[in-house]
C-alpha cells in the first residue's frame, strides 16, 4: 500500500501579494538524486542538498531582468542554463559567483522553456513552438525561428521524455479553447500533432504530467471536474507524416476524483508508477471540503492510498524526483518521502478469506469482494434453512405485518411476541427485499438489547443472522453485545456468517472464548455440525489409541524420521500431548475464530493483548490440531465446517509473532514452542518439495507449448 | 557466435520406402537392403553402418529377393526375373527371365556355384552361376502350389522348398523330392486358412526351422521328416527367419507380423548339461510393422520391415557392454543429401524417387512471415527413379539423371516461370552418378562410369562438352559419389566409395592431387570459398582439412587428429551429410547429421577431451564475459530433429528441413491389430 511519510521543509516562499502563485518557477533535478535547482518566479537560482535541506549555492539577474524559464543542469558538461527576459540565454557553472559575467546570448525569437534530461542535452523550446538542440542554437543564436504553432494557439504546458534513445518534447497547446498535444520526436526532428476530446465547454485541463513505460508515452491530465484521464500514445510509427492533421487523442477515464462543491482550481495530478497518481489541491473524500491535500491514489482499485493535509494554500504544483514529492504549499516548500509498492486487492483490504467449498455452496448474499472480482453473479437464492422454517411456520404467522410495523413493535413489545412476528415475518418476505429490512430489524434488536438490559431476544437475532443477509457493518453492535451476554451461539453463528468482523472484534471474541470456563462451555448450545467435527476428532484419537496396541502409526508427530527416535522417548507423554487441551465446546468455539478472515497487519496489535496463559492454551489448543491433521493425511470430513491446516498453521505464526519475547522467557513454553519449530520445519521442507514440483511441472508445461509447429515456420536461434 | 534466422521447412514430404528383404555378406561385411520400390541399399558394416551404394529402382521392378554369392548381387523379383547388379556403376547388369512366373525367393549354394529360384508356378530352377551371367540348368521336380522360401543344406546336396502347407525337402543331384514336412494349420476358426511357409532354414546336422503363416517357428528333423519342437510365436505371421550360418549355426531370428524379432539358441537347457535343444531365448521390439527382412550378422540382428527404417540390434553377449558397439542403431534416413538448396535464389530441391519438387523460400521480417514458401514446379521422372539431382547456385539450371539418362532444365524466373528442357545433351552425359553446379552456373559436373568426371559448359545457347577428368586412365576403379566444386571455380574434389578423394585443376583441366587416403569412406565433403581448403568428413565421423594449395592437411586439421574428437562426437550414429560455409565469416563450417546441426568455429580451441560437447545451455546460462573462456569450437544445435538439409543462404539465414519420424510413421498403413489390454 502506497504510504506518504513524514515530510520535512526545503526552503522557505515568497508567494505574491495575491497568493495566486507560489513563488517557485520550477525545481529541475541536478547531478544526482539528492541535488535539486529550484528557480523562483523573479530573480534567483538556487542549488539545494535535499538530504540536508540546505543550499549549496545561488545565483541572482539584476534588478531589472526576469528569469522566464526554470533554470536546467545539464549534467554532460556541469553547467547550468537559464533564460532571462525571454531571449537572453544564460549558461553556468557552479562556481560562477556572478550570473552577469557568465556566457549569455541573444536568440531571436521569444523561448518558451529550456528542457534537459539527465545526461542529454539542453534544448531550447521557443513560445511559437519550434525547437532547438542549444548547441546548434549558440552556434548561431539569430538564425531564424520558424512558427510551428498557428495564429492564437499558445502553449500551456511542455516536458521533455527519454524514450529509449531518442528524445521527445511533449507540447499541450490551446487554441480557441481547443487543446492540442504536440509530439515531438528530436534528431531526426518529426512533429505529431493530436487533438485533445473536449471535456464539458469551458473546462481546460488543469495539469498534465508524462511517463514513458512500455514503449509508450503515458499522458495524464486533469480537469476542473476532477476528472483524470490517461492517453497513452506510441513512440513507434510517428513521423510518417508531418503533423499538419491533428490526430485525434484518444483517451481513458483513469479516476473521477470528488472535487466536493465548486471546481478545482489550483490542482495538479502526477502519474507515481503505472498504478498510482499522486494528487494535489483536490478534498480528501473523507475530509470535508478543504482541498489542501495531498494524496495518493491507486489507479487499479480506484482506492486512495494515502493523504496528507498541507498546511496553508496549495498552488496546484507538484514535482517529484526519486521518490520524493515536492509541493510548495502556503509559505514553504516542503519535500514528502512516498513509497508505491506494488499493489494488490489482498493487501489493499486485508487477508481474502479462505475460499472453501462449502463458501461456494452457501449462498451469500452480502456482497464481497471473491464475488465482484470473480465475476461470480451470486444469484442470492434463498438457504434451504430459511426455506424450510418458511415452509414449516407458515402457519404461525397470525396477522400480515409490514416492516415498519415490526418495527414499531420490536421497540416496545415482549422477546415472545417479537420472536413470533420476526419469524412470520421471515417466512413471507421475498428474499430481494428482505436484505434492507433485516438490517433494520437487527438494529432495532440492538438498540432496545443495549438500551434495556433486560431486553435481549437471542433467537430472534439468530434467525436474523441465519438469514445471511446481515454483515457486521449493517449491525456492528451485535457481536459485542451477544458477547456481553454470553450468547456464544449467536457469536458462533455471526462469525460464521459475517465475512467483514473487524480484527479487534475477532480478537474480543477469542478473548472471551478462551476465558471460558470449560464447564460453562459445555452448556452451551452450539451449532451441530462444528461439534460433530470436534467430537469426531476428539474421539478418534481415543479410539486409536485404545485400538492400535503395540503399533502405533501417531507416534512420529511429523513425518520426520530422524526425530523418530526422540519420539519414541516421548511416547509416555504422547497421550497427554495428544489430548485436547481446551472443552470440547471451547474447541468448536476457537475453530470458528479460526476461520474468519483477518489481515494480520491489523489482528496482530489486538493479540498482544492476551495474557500469556491464554496464549500457551491457545498455542497448545493449535498444536493439537496441527498434530492431529498431520498425522494420518487427515480426512478434511466432508460437510463439516473445519479450519484447514494452513489456517491453523497462520495463526500459530501469528501468536508466535506477537507473543515471541514473553514465550521464550515462560519456561513452560519451552517444549511447545521447541514443537512448533519442529512443524514449521517440515512444513518449509514441504513447501520446498513444492516448489520443486511446481518448477518442473511448469518446464512441461513450456515443453506442450513448444509441439506445434505447422508445414513452415520462421525461427530465431541463438547459438553461444 | 550470434543469432541466426531460421527457415524452418517441413513440407518435404519424403517417404522411405518399406524394407522388403535384405541379404548380408559375411565376407565383406556388406548387407544389401532391397526395398519396396526395388532400389537396392549396400551397407558397409565394417564402416559404420554407412550406405554408401544405392541403386535406384524402378516401377515394376518388385524385388522379392536377394543373395550374395561372393561379390555378387542376385537379386528376384515378382516379375519373373533374375536380376545381377552392377555394384560399381550401381545399376542392373543384366536380367534374365527364369520363366516360371513370379520368383519368390532365391538361394545360392554354400559353394557360389549354383542359384536355386522358387517360382510362382512350383517348380524350383537351378541356374549355374558362370562368370559375368548365370545359365538355366535344370528343373527340380514340379510340385503343386508355388515355391515360397528354400534353402540349401551346407552341403549343397538337399535344398529344402516351403510352399503352402507342407515343406519339402529335395536332392539337389536327382531333383526328386525325398521328404514331405506337412505344417499344421492355425487352431481354431482359421483352420480352413492354408499356411503359408514362409521362411525355411537347413541346417548341416539336416536340422529344418520354418517359419509360417500360423504364426509357428517349427523345428524339423530333416532325415527322418520329424516334428521336434513347435512354438507358437505370434498370433500373426512369422514372415522371415535367418541362420547365423557363417558362425556355429546355434542361433536363429525370426521376424513377426507384430514388429518382434525372436531369437532362438541352440543350446543346452539346463546347465552342465550336454544335449541341446533349440528354445526361445529374446525377444526385440524395434518395429512397429511386420518384419519382413532380417539378417543375422556374427554380433547383431539387422531387422527391417513396413516401418522402412533398418535397425541394428547388437547381441549383448557377443559385444562389449556399454560401447559404441553395443547401442541399438535405426536408419531412417538415407545417408546422402536429398534436397538441393540454391543459396542465391533460395530455392529447395527435394529429390524423391519418382520426381523432383522446386520450392521457393518464404520472405520473412523477423518472425513475422511476409510471404509463404510456395511450390515451384514438380518434374516427374518416368519408370526409371531418380539416382541424383542437383540445382545450380542461382536457381537457373536443374539437372537430374537415372539410371540411363541425364535430363538438363534451364528455368527463368521472370514474372512466370519458364521451364525449358535443354534437348541436345552431349552424348558422354549419359549414366551418371553425381551431378553437380560450378558456382557460377557456368559448368555441370558429373561423375560417370570407369570413374570419370564429364565437364560440360551450359549456357542459354547451347549445352557443349568440354573435357573428361580423369585421374588414371585405363584403370577401371570405384565409381565417384561426391562431387565438389570450390566458389572460385578452379577446382573440382570427387570422391569414390574407396575412400579416394581427388583433386582436378579445372583450368589445366587435369588431376591436381590425391588426399591421402583414409581408411573411412567419406560421407561429404566441401572446399572452403575463401580458404580453398578441402574439408572432408568421414562415415567414422572424422573431419580433415586439406589444403589444395600446400597439398597438405592444414594446421588446423593436425590439431584436432593430435588432440582428437570427444568420443560423444564419434559415437553418433548418422553420418554428416552436407557441409557448408559462412560467406560472412571463413572461420565458421556448418555441418549437420539426423538429429543436430553444428557450426565449426575454427578461431575458437577444441574441446578438451574430458569437456561438455554439448554445451549451449552451459553457454547460455552464463554471463556474456564467462562465454569466451568456456566456449569450444562445435557449436551444436539440437533443436531441429531428423534433419534432412541444413544450409546457409546468402543473405546468411539458416534453411532446416526437417522430416519428422512421426510424420513417417503416420503414413504408414496401420500395424496388425494386437490386443492391448482392454481393447
Amino acid at each position: 500500500m502506497a504510504a506518504l511519510y513524514e515530510g520535512y521543509t526545503l526552503c522557505g516562499l515568497v508567494p505574491d501579494q495575491n497568493l495566486s502563485s507560489s513563488g517557485i518557477q520550477g525545481i529541475e533535478e541536478e547531478r544526482d538524486r539528492d541535488h535539486v535547482v529550484v528557480t523562483d518566479s523573479t530573480r534567483s537560482v538556487t542549488l539545494y542538498k535535499v538530504s540536508d535541506q540546505k543550499p549549496l549555492g545561488s545565483w541572482t539577474v539584476k534588478q531589472g531582468q526576469k528569469l522566464t524559464c526554470p533554470a536546467v543542469f545539464n549534467s554532460q558538461t556541469n553547467e547550468y542554463v537559464a533564460v532571462t527576459d525571454n531571449k537572453v540565454i544564460r549558461i553556468w557553472k557552479e562556481d560562477d559567483i556572478l550570473l552577469d559575467k557568465a556566457f549569455k546570448a541573444t536568440v531571436s525569437s521569444d523561448v518558451w522553456k529550456v528542457h534537459c534530461t539527465h545526461g542529454g542535452e539542453p534544448v531550447v523550446l521557443f513560445q511559437r513552438g519550434a525547437v532547438r538542440l542549444l548547441d546548434s542554437l549558440l552556434a548561431a543564436p539569430q538564425q531564424p525561428i520558424e512558427e510551428v504553432l498557428a495564429q492564437e494557439e499558445a502553449i500551456r504546458w511542455s516536458t521533455i521524455i527519454v524514450a529509449e534513445t531518442q528524445q521527445f518534447i511533449i507540447i499541450t497547446t490551446e487554441q480557441k479553447g481547443e487543446h492540442f498535444l504536440y509530439l515531438q520526436r528530436l534528431n531526426p526532428n518529426s512533429v505529431q500533432r493530436y487533438r485533445l476530446e473536449r471535456e464539458e465547454p469551458g473546462l481546460s485541463p488543469l495539469s498534465f504530467s508524462a511517463t514513458y513505460r512500455d514503449k509508450h508515452i503515458c499522458l495524464l491530465y486533469l480537469y476542473p471536474n476532477g476528472h483524470v484521464y490517461q492517453s497513452v500514445l506510441s513512440v513507434r510509427g510517428l513521423g510518417t507524416e508531418e503533423g499538419v492533421q491533428a490526430l485525434p487523442l484518444p483517451r481513458s477515464l483513469l479516476l473521477g476524483l470528488p472535487v466536493g462543491d465548486g471546481q478545482l482550481e489550483a490542482a495538479s495530478a502526477m502519474a507515481l508508477d503505472e498504478a498510482h497518481v499522486a494528487v494535489v489541491g483536490v478534498p480528501h473524500p473523507s475530509a470535508g471540503g478543504g482541498k489542501d491535500f495531498l494524496c495518493i491514489w491507486n489507479t487499479n482499485f480506484q482506492t486512495l492510498q494515502a493523504g496528507k493535509e498541507m498546511a496553508g494554500k496549495i498552488y496546484g504544483q507538484l514535482w517529484s524526483y526519486s521518490n520524493k514529492v515536492f509541493i510548495p504549499h502556503g509559505k514553504t516548500l516542503s519535500i514528502i518521502p512516498f513509497e508505491c509498492p506494488k499493489s494488490s486487492l489482498a493487501s489493499a483490504l486485508g487477508k481474502l478469506k479462505h475460499t472453501k467449498t462449502e463458501e461456494s455452496k452457501t449462498p451469500n448474499s452480502v456482497p464481497s469482494w471473491n464475488n465482484i472480482l470473480h465475476g461470480e453473479k451470486a444469484q442470492p437464492s434463498k438457504s434451504a434453512e430459511t426455506r424450510r422454517t418458511r415452509t414449516t411456520r407458515k402457519s404461525q404467522s397470525t396477522t400480515n405485518l409490514t416492516t415498519d410495523q415490526v418495527l414499531e413493535l420490536i421497540k416496545t413489545a415482549p422477546v415472545e411476541e417479537i420472536q413470533k412476528e420476526v419469524e412470520g415475518f421471515l417466512t413471507r418476505a421475498e428474499f430481494q427485499d428482505l436484505q434492507p429490512s433485516v438490517g433494520q430489524l437487527a438494529l432495532t434488536l440492538v438498540s432496545r438489547s443495549l438500551a434495556d438490559p433486560a431486553f435481549y431476544s437471542s433467537s430472534t437475532l439468530a434467525q436474523l443472522v441465519h438469514t445471511r443477509c446481515l454483515c457486521h457493518s449493517v449491525c456492528p453492535d451485535l457481536v459485542l453485545l451477544a458477547l456481553e451476554k454470553k450468547d456464544y451461539f449467536l457469536c458462533q453463528l455471526c462469525l460464521q456468517f459475517f465475512p467483514d468482523i473487524p480484527e479487534a472484534v475477532t480478537c474480543a471474541c477469542l478473548k472471551a472464548f478462551i476465558s471460558i470456563p470449560d464447564v460453562d462451555a459445555e452448556k452451551v448450545s452450539l451449532e451441530p455440525d462444528s461439534v460433530k467435527f470436534m467430537e469426531n476428532l476428539i474421539t478418534r484419537d481415543r479410539a486409536e489409541a485404545g485400538l492400535q496396541n503395540g503399533f502405533s502409526p501417531t507416534s512420529s508427530v511429523v513425518n520426520d524420521r530422524q526425530t523418530r527416535a526422540e519420539d519414541v522417548k516421548k511416547k509416555a507423554s504422547a497421550p497427554s500431548q495428544l489430548s485436547c487441551p481446551v472443552g470440547l465446546h471451547k474447541a468448536v468455539l476457537i475453530n470458528e475464530i479460526l476461520q474468519t478472515p483477518y489481515s494480520d497487519t491489523f489482528l496482530l496489535p489486538h493479540l498482544k493483548d492476551l495474557s500469556s496463559q491464554h496464549v500457551m492454551l491457545f498455542l497448545q489448543y493449535l498444536q493439537f490440531l496441527y498434530l492431529k491433521y498431520s498425522q494420518d493425511a487427515f480426512p478434511q470430513m466432508e460437510g463439516f465446517r473445519s479450519p484447514s491446516l494452513s489456517q491453523i498453521m497462520d495463526w500459530v505464526c501469528l501468536l508466535l509473532d506477537a507473543h515471541f519475547t514473553v514465550l521464550v522467557m515462560t519456561p513452560e513454553a519451552k517444549g511447545l514452542l521447541l514443537n512448533l519449530h519442529r512443524f514449521v520445519k517440515s512444513q518449509v521442507r514441504l513447501v520446498s518439495e513444492l516448489g520443486k514440483i511446481e518448477g518442473s511441472l511448469q518446464e512441461l508445461r513450456k515443453m506442450k507449448a513448444k509441439e506445434s509447429i505447422g508445414q513452415y515456420s520462421i525461427e530465431i536461434i541463438e547459438l553461444f | 557466435m550470434g543469432e541466426f534466422k531460421v527457415h524452418r521447412v517441413r513440407f518435404f514430404d519424403y517417404m522411405p520406402s518399406a524394407i522388403r528383404t535384405m541379404a548380408f555378406n559375411s565376407q565383406t561385411e556388406r548387407l544389401a537392403v532391397a526395398r519396396a520400390d526395388g532400389a537396392v541399399e549396400i551397407f558397409n558394416f565394417n564402416d559404420n553402418f554407412f550406405q554408401e551404394k544405392v541403386i535406384p529402382g524402378q516401377d515394376g521392378r518388385a524385388t522379392e529377393a536377394l543373395c550374395w554369392v561372393g561379390h555378387r548381387l542376385f537379386s528376384a523379383g515378382l516379375n519373373g526375373e533374375i536380376t545381377e547388379y552392377d555394384l560399381e556403376n550401381l545399376r542392373p547388369q543384366y536380367t534374365v527371365d527364369a520363366y516360371g512366373g513370379p520368383i519368390w525367393t532365391i538361394s545360392s549354394n554354400s559353394q557360389g556355384t549354383q542359384l536355386a529360384v522358387g517360382c510362382e508356378d512350383g517348380t524350383v530352377k537351378i541356374f549355374a552361376i558362370l562368370e559375368e551371367r548365370i545359365q538355366f540348368q535344370r528343373n527340380l521336380n514340379r510340385h503343386k502350389g508355388r515355391i515360397i522360401s528354400l534353402c540349401w543344406h551346407p552341403s549343397s546336396a538337399q535344398i529344402a522348398a516351403g510352399m503352402t502347407d507342407m515343406i519339402k525337402i529335395f536332392d539337389a543331384e536327382t531333383g526328386h523330392a525325398t521328404r514331405r514336412l506337412l505344417v499344421d494349420r492355425a487352431m481354431g476358426a482359421s483352420k480352413n486358412k492354408e499356411v503359408v511357409v514362409w521362411s525355411v532354414g537347413y541346417l548341416s546336422d539336416h536340422t529344418i526351422i520354418s517359419g509360417d503363416s500360423a504364426g509357428k517357428v517349427q523345428i524339423w528333423n530333416g532325415l527322418t521328416g520329424t516334428l521336434v519342437r513347435t512354438y507358437l510365436v505370434t498370433k500373426w505371421d512369422v514372415l522371415s527367419l535367418v541362420i547365423n550360418a557363417s558362425q556355429d549355426e546355434s542361433s536363429v531370428i525370426a521376424g513377426t507380423s507384430e514388429g518382434t524379432v525372436i531369437q532362438f539358441q541352440f543350446i543346452s537347457s539346463t546347465v552342465d548339461q550336454h544335449d541341446k535343444e533349440w528354445v526361445r531365448t529374446r525377444t526385440f521390439r524395434n518395429h512397429s510393422h511386420d518384419v519382413s527382412a532380417l539378417a543375422h550378422t556374427d554380433t547383431a540382428v539387422v531387422s527391417g520391415g513396413m516401418d522402412t527404417q533398418l535397425v541394428v540390434r547388437p547381441l549383448l553377449d557377443k559385444v562389449e557392454k556399454n560401447t559404441q558397439e553395443s547401442a541399438l542403431r535405426k536408419i531412417a534416413f538415407p545417408h546422402r543429401s536429398l534436397v538441393g538448396c540454391a543459396k542465391k535464389a533460395g530455392l529447395l530441391l527435394f529429390q524423391f524417387p519418382d520426381r523432383l519438387e522446386l520450392w521457393k523460400l518464404g520472405e520473412s521480417e523477423g518472425h513475422v512471415c511476409l510471404m509463404y514458401p510456395y511450390f515451384v514446379c514438380r518434374f516427374l521422372q518416368g519408370e526409371d527413379h531418380i539416382c541424383c539431382s542437383a540445382l545450380s547456385a542461382c536457381g537457373g539450371w536443374l539437372a537430374y539423371s537415372t539410371v540411363s539418362s541425364v535430363r538438363l532444365y534451364r528455368i527463368q524466373y521472370n514474372n512466370t516461370i519458364s521451364i525449358n528442357k535443354v534437348s541436345k545433351l552431349p552424348k558422354e552425359l549419359r549414366s551418371v552418378h553425381q551431378l553437380c553446379f560450378s558456382s557460377d552456373s557456368s559448368k555441370l559436373f558429373a561423375s560417370s562410369c570407369q570413374s570419370s568426371v564429364i565437364v560440360v559448359a551450359v549456357s542459354q545457347q547451347e549445352c557443349r562438352y568440354l573435357h573428361t577428368l580423369k585421374h588414371k586412365t585405363g584403370e577401371w576403379k570405384a565409381r565417384m559419389h561426391l562431387l565438389c566444386a570450390s566458389d572460385d571455380g578452379k577446382w573440382l574434389a570427387t570422391a569414390n566409395t574407396d575412400c579416394e578423394i581427388h583433386i582436378y585443376n579445372l583450368h589445366k583441366m587435369k588431376l591436381h592431387c590425391m588426399v591421402p587416403v583414409y581408411n573411412s569412406c567419406p560421407t561429404t565433403i566441401a572446399i572452403h570459398p575463401v580458404t580453398n581448403n578441402l574439408i572432408s568428413v568421414h562415415a567414422d565421423q572424422q573431419i580433415f582439412e586439406f589444403s589444395l594449395v600446400q597439398k597438405e592437411y592444414t594446421q588446423w586439421s593436425r590439431r584436432l587428429q593430435a588432440q582428437g574428437l570427444l568420443s560423444l562426437w564419434l559415437e553418433r550414429d548418422t553420418p554428416i551429410t552436407h557441409i557448408t560455409f559462412n560467406p560472412k565469416n571463413p572461420d565458421h563450417i556448418i555441418l549437420h547429421d539426423t538429429y543436430m546441426f553444428c557450426i565449426i568455429d575454427q578461431s575458437l580451441p577444441f574441446p578438451e577431451l574430458n569437456a561438455v560437447l554439448w554445451n549451449q545451455m552451459t553457454l547460455k546460462s552464463l554471463p556474456v564475459s564467462q562465454r569466451i573462456g568456456q566456449s569450444h569450437a562445435f557449436k551444436i544445435c539440437k533443436s531441429f530433429q531428423h534433419l534432412m538439409c541444413v544450409s546457409l543462404l546468402e543473405d546468411l539465414s539458416l534453411v532446416v528441413v526437417e522430416r519428422p519420424l512421426l510424420d513417417i510413421m503416420s503414413q504408414l498403413p496401420a500395424p496388425v491389430r494386437q490386443k492391448k489390454f482392454a481393447t
